[in-house]
């Protein structure tokens, strides 16, 4: 889950690092107050999740606090990349010697966060690392070890940094690397760090993502930030098909149908599971098909919870029929996805054989399944038929009825 | 031969008391030559049974009953609780440990991986459903019940390695019903941080002599396929590698994450595209639907022995 750059810095300020004198606001009459507050020359920032602000035009410099409030307002209107601004951070224009990058993430190969550190900031670190790879530092560090400042001193040391920035740099790099740890971030970065004139160093901008597992551990802070549980901060917002999706999910307990994604296809898909789902989007769209979205069954979920997904999907304007389709079952159970999608068929007065294009679930239970799909003629497959070859049959008949 | 296990592995249960955990145990002892589990944990349910496996309320009193070193555990415990019951396996001297459970936050998964490491024991998963070898043993939910899972796989010459686990019974039905039998399938987890990637796994069934060949299915997300291309390149493998690479759509939505944790697509590398160029590079062959992997697999093993 992505923080906006404002709740990003409040999290850094908290951790100890210095930041600027911020504030944040959603009102252009307040961005004034703060600016004549702040006192001097500031910068408007729009707070969308999105990058590519400054191109946008969604960053601002303002002498005055007058000049403050007219930017604020054009920034506040401004949709970037699709999005609408949560707000404005009116940001004290510091006066900057020279900007530094330092970021912590996890690296999956070798199983340890990484710090990566560079003399080199306020661009993207990618570039430094291809165009000067000898100004950047990484330094992985140990899950159970505690963490220890000679490991900040080290990366930091690499790049070639020494004296008192050397010094100085070390506990807000151990501040950072702690932070990534405790607040459970999958990305904590400070880009750029600026070295001030008077030699002190200052949080210039923020950027942490924090693992959607771990969300739950953090209550307090989600809260005083105020964040809302429901708040995905997903690279779009939610649909409300996606939500009426999560609502199925939420029915019972029992396995999972849902993960709703909103396409804008004919072909309703009531699939799974997680890799099945990735292989069975893939299939029905090499076949030619166009789907109308993408879900994910797993776990065994109960019969109402099924029919709950597969009437959703059924429901949505532009739907002409679902294909059910898993790979090969060994916990849910192909009997209770048949009774579901059947059931959402007839509560919604839907002949079962016209509506369901195919249903492909191989596995456990599968005869006492045929059997049920048997009696309201659905044509089925078992595993002798492969995924993409029950995509195929579900895109022609489609292809048919249009 | 076999990796991981054999028809001699003695592993427990954690969390045995749970209702997937009971259907899972069931399973483990109808296949095949029936697995060797000898106990199951659940805090507070000491002196009970699940299908006559006898329940402790820690490790150290399973390991007590048994009188010798335990091999492994499959912990079946909800996410909070994971990290705790994996220390707990390790630290009473376990040494390959299959974790069941999915949503764990990446800095537990991370710490588990780093504490198994120094203690010299493996960890399969998490978010897997466990090992199998056709017709011996099978450590973990992978393939069902015994009856469905015996339809699926049997036994022969070829590795499956797996981020999806019901993607590794798909793949390996598919063996089945063209007459390839599976060495060992292992269903290594969806998650972005695991216990054994593929390149992790390599080694062992590089020495495993049963094995001719090895299967994997992919995702976007990750730097994994990166890592066995450079073993594949670096190490001059005697297997050949078919891989199948799903969700190939999501190229076109970066930060969106599909099907697994571990997919989310944060950077070129992680991308399908980016992903097949690599395989490709080391060798590897990628089919583009599963139907042509025994055919691609027969072939491969061919020009290996030609």
């Amino acid at each position: 889950m992505r923080f906006f750059e404002y709740e990003a810095r409040e999290i850094v300020k908290r951790a100890g690092i210095p930041v600027t004198d911020f504030g944040f606001t959603r009102d252009a009459a307040e961005a004034k107050e703060i600016a004549a507050r702040i006192g001097g020359p500031t910068v408007i920032k729009s707070q969308v999740l999105s990058g590519g602000r400054m191109k946008a035009g969604g960053v601002q410099f303002a002498d005055t606090p007058e000049e403050a409030q007219t930017h604020a307002e054009n920034v506040l209107k401004l949709e970037i990349n699709g999005q609408m601004p949560r707000g404005i951070l009116v940001d004290p224009k510091a006066d900057i010697d020279q900007e530094f990058y330092v970021g912590v993430v996890w690296d999956g190969t070798a199983k340890q966060p990484v710090i990566i550190f560079s003399p080199v900031g306020g661009i993207d670190i990618e570039q430094v690392a291809e165009e000067q790879p000898d100004k950047v530092g990484r330094r992985h560090f140990s899950n159970i070890l505690p963490f220890s400042d000679y490991i900040a001193k080290e990366v930091i040391a690499s790049t070639g940094v020494t004296g008192s920035d050397l010094n100085k740099l070390v506990p807000i790099v151990t501040k950072l690397a702690k932070l990534f740890v405790e607040k459970d971030m999958t990305l904590a970065e400070i880009n750029p760090l600026g070295k001030l004139k008077d030699g002190s160093f200052v949080a210039l901008d923020a950027h942490m993502d924090m693992e959607n597992e771990a969300r739950g551990r953090h209550k307090a802070l989600l809260a005083d930030l105020g964040v809302a549980d429901e708040e995905t901060r997903e690279a779009r917002e939610a649909t409300p098909f996606e939500i009426a999706g999560e609502a199925v999910d939420a029915m019972d307990h029992r396995g999972v149908a849902g993960n709703v994604t909103e396409f804008d296809g004919n072909l309703g898909l009531v699939i799974g599971a997680g890799g099945g789902s990735l292989t069975l989007f893939d299939a029905v769209r090499a076949q030619g098909g166009d789907p109308a979205n993408y879900c994910e069954i797993g776990g065994n979920p109960s019969v109402n919870k099924a029919c709950g997904l597969a009437k959703l999907v059924l429901q949505k304007p532009g739907v002409d029929k679902i294909a059910v389709m898993m790979s090969i079952v060994s916990n849910t159970r192909v009997d209770i996805v048949a009774r579901g999608v059947i059931k959402a068929c007839l509560e919604l007065d839907m002949d079962p054989a016209e509506k369901i294009a195919i249903f492909r679930i191989p596995g456990a239970w599968e005869d006492e399944g045929f059997l049920i799909l048997d009696k309201y003629g659905v044509e089925y497959a078992d595993r002798s038929v492969s995924l993409h070859e029950a995509a195929r049959r579900a895109v022609e008949k489609i292809g048919a009825a249009a | 031969m076999s990796i991981l296990v054999n028809e001699n592995t003695t592993f427990i249960v954690q969390g045995i008391t749970g209702r997937e955990a009971v259907n899972l145990t069931r399973e483990c002892l109808d296949y095949g030559k029936g697995a060797k589990v000898v106990g199951g944990v659940t805090p507070g349910r000491l002196g009970r049974e699940v299908h006559g496996v006898p329940v402790f309320d820690t490790v150290a009193q399973a390991v007590a009953h048994h009188g010798s070193p335990i091999d492994g555990s499959v912990v079946t415990v909800p996410p909070a609780f994971t990290k705790d019951a994996v220390f707990e396996a390790i630290e009473n001297g376990i040494k390959l440990i299959v974790i069941v459970t999915e949503r764990i936050p990446r800095r537990d998964v991370a710490q588990m991986v780093e504490l198994a490491t120094l203690r010299g024991a493996r960890i399969i998963g998490p978010n897997c459903l466990g090992i199998i070898v056709p017709d011996v043993v099978k450590m973990g939910g992978i393939g069902g019940p015994a009856k469905d899972a015996a339809k699926s796989y049997t036994p022969g010459s070829v590795g499956v390695i797996s981020r999806s686990g019901g993607m590794t019974t798909e793949m390996s039905s598919t063996l089945t019903a063209a007459g390839l039998g599976q060495s060992t399938a292992v269903s290594i987890g969806g998650d972005a941080i695991i216990g054994s990637s593929y390149a992790e796994l390599m080694p062992l069934f590089e020495a495993d002599e049963q094995t001719e060949a090895i299967v994997i299915y992919t995702e976007p997300g990750g730097r994994m396929e990166a890592e066995l291309a450079k073993w594949v390149t670096d190490n001059n493998s005697r297997l050949p590698i078919v891989a199948f690479m799903a969700g190939r759509f999501m190229d076109e939505m970066p930060g969106m994450s599909f099907g697994h944790a571990g997919t989310i697509v944060e950077g070129k590398e992680d991308t399908a595209t980016e992903k097949i160029a690599r395989l490709a590079e080391a060798g590897i062959v990628v089919a583009e639907e599963i139907a042509e992997i025994p055919e691609l697999v027969k072939q491969a093993i061919a020009k290996r022995k030609g």
